[in-house]
């Protein structure tokens, strides 16, 4: 967030400021930096909640009168229809948890298979490298939308002998190909960021390369990447909904049906309500995850 | 009878940078030789080499009589044997002292958790670091961590222990608490090389000193003699800028 305007103020000790001067600008609590553009005097917060109740409460103005918003009203953000729909729509959401809990699981897996498999040294993996890479470029680069349809269409298409005819394990096993591409490179920067005195270390004490991968890389590894893991997790947990297109009456299919049958998109904005809703305490969970790490590696102790 | 460590010939290169030029060197068992010589001189490769961290071009290294850099030779095998300090400590920042002192006797040795923290704990004990066992390496000081970093190396119980500048990265006032380990160390009889930049320190506790200059072992000797009476112009050169540097 940019500096307010006028001449630039003492960011260390802000004129007439609250926060404390011996902490370094950027540590304090964000939601004075927020609302006052990082600079936190009183007089800023005020200016910054006013100007931020008059920008949003015109906004509101001009699109409540708008002559299309009684229409809109009714049909996006119908009270009836919400509370009509949303107990059915929860209740069918079940099964995109279903499906994204399984694909999570086993994408964890995959994607460090595939993940360590790339980071493999020397001449003689090559052929499993280029594998591990041809793998990424592949299911990175086909929209996951296709690779559900060609998986769940094409698979029982084949009717090969033991080939299950089941929506749910085409969903799943489509989703898990694409994101493990996605979170294998995640995994693959995670190690990448491990220094190689890590290694030399743990060589040194006569620890074989396996041994150096499981507990001193990984361990390091795993941990800087829940960040950008979770986004991931978002992702595929948002991309369950595709599975519709195979027809598994899931969350977004229950929700075209009533939008369908009442002529009315309410049941679609309670479906995205829904899945902000589970977001948001994953995203608090990793913070917390983070914070306890922290705290664990420097707990007490002056550094 | 056998030398602990049996250096003959050894070259290694970094692409067109030959930066060990034929090293001959051994060490007797509780013997603890020093190498001094400028940054850049190949003190640090030559350790790692014996750890087997860098492979070597050519030459032999023998610990204890047996070839190590011969044709399938166990290298992991052989790296129990040889423990090593570095520079950096190294320490692994996502477990505790104890952890880290006890994860290559459990996993490399086969110790049962019980009896590696037991031996972790003594020796942890040896060099007053017990109460530290259940701390993190990033709460504790340089000096704290670099003896840690000892303990780990000695956990392994290893014929030779080599030394890379362990204290150059420490705080001044950090130097000589890990400094006194080593001269406990080497009291107690431990075979070690130790590359150093601390003239008093590889004056006091070596028995022999080797001057390395671009990639050789230009000289050596007994310290008194290195230090009072080089033979060669460069060893001179070196320790007049080591003084002028006030490391002496």
């Amino acid at each position: 967030m940019a500096e307010s305007g006028g001449p630039a103020p003492n960011v260390y000790f802000p004129p007439g400021g609250e926060s404390d001067p011996r902490m370094p600008p950027g540590s304090g609590d964000r939601w004075p930096k927020i609302l006052g553009g990082g600079d936190s005097s009183a007089r800023n917060v005020w200016i910054a909640v006013g100007s931020t109740i008059i920008f949003f409460g015109i906004l509101a103005i001009i699109v409540v009168r708008s002559p299309g918003w009684p229409e809109i009203k009714d049909s996006f953000f119908n009270g009836a229809e919400f509370r009509a729909s949303f107990p059915l729509i929860l209740k069918k959401f079940v099964r995109n948890i279903f499906i994204f809990c399984i694909a999570e699981v086993l994408v964890l897996i995959l994607a460090l298979v595939i993940a360590v498999a790339r980071s493999l040294p020397g001449p003689v993996f090559t052929p499993i490298r280029i594998m591990a890479a041809a793998y990424t470029d592949v299911f990175r680069g086909v929209p996951t939308i296709l690779v559900i349809l060609l998986l769940g269409f094409g698979m029982p298409a084949l009717d090969l002998q033991g080939v299950p005819d089941n929506d749910y394990v085409w969903a799943v096993l489509a989703l898990t190909l694409v994101y493990s591409a996605y979170v294998a490179e995640v995994y693959r920067a995670g190690i990448q960021s491990v220094h190689p005195s890590q290694v030399a270390a743990a060589r040194s004490l006569g620890l074989s390369r396996w041994q150096s991968m499981r507990h001193v890389v990984l361990p390091q590894a795993v941990r800087r990447v829940i960040p950008p893991l979770l986004n991931d997790f978002i992702g595929l947990q948002k991309d369950s909904a595709l599975v519709y297109v195979l027809g598994v009456v899931e969350a977004l299919n229950q929700a075209t049906i009533i939008q369908q049958g009442d002529f009315n998109f309410t049941p679609l904005v309670a479906l995205s309500v829904i899945f902000i809703a589970i977001t948001i305490p994953q995203a608090r969970f990793v913070d917390w995850l983070i914070a306890r790490d922290q705290r664990k590696r420097q707990s007490g102790g002056v550094v | 009878m056998t030398r602990a460590i049996e250096i003959h010939g050894l070259h290694k290169s970094f692409d067109d940078l030959e930066v060990l030029k034929g090293i001959d060197l051994s060490v007797d068992s509780h013997e603890v030789v020093c190498l001094i010589g400028a940054s850049g001189s190949g003190k640090s490769t030559l350790l790692r080499c014996i750890n087997l961290l860098e492979p070597i071009d050519q030459g032999t290294i023998a610990i204890s009589g047996e070839e190590i850099t011969a044709q399938g030779v166990d290298v992991d095998a052989t790296r129990r044997r040889v423990g090593i300090v570095f520079q950096s400590f190294n320490l692994f920042p996502h477990m505790d002292v104890l952890h880290n002192v006890t994860l290559a006797p459990r996993e490399v040795a086969g110790l049962k958790r019980a009896a590696a923290e037991q031996q972790a704990m003594a020796l942890l004990d040896r060099f007053g670091l017990a109460d530290k066992a259940s701390d993190y390496p990033d709460r504790l000081s340089g000096g704290q961590q670099q003896r840690v970093a000892i303990v780990r190396a000695l956990a392994m119980q290893p014929d030779v222990l080599l030394l890379d500048e362990v204290t150059s990265a420490l705080d001044p006032v950090l130097v000589a608490e890990v400094l006194d380990q080593i001269r406990e160390l080497a009291e107690q009889g431990m075979t070690m090389i130790i590359a150093t930049h601390e003239m008093g320190f590889a004056r006091d506790v070596g028995k022999r000193v080797c001057f390395l200059h671009e990639g050789q072992i230009l000289e050596e000797g007994e310290p008194d003699r290195i230090f009072s009476e080089p033979e060669h112009e460069e060893t001179r050169l070196f320790l007049d800028r080591i003084i002028a540097a006030g490391r002496m």
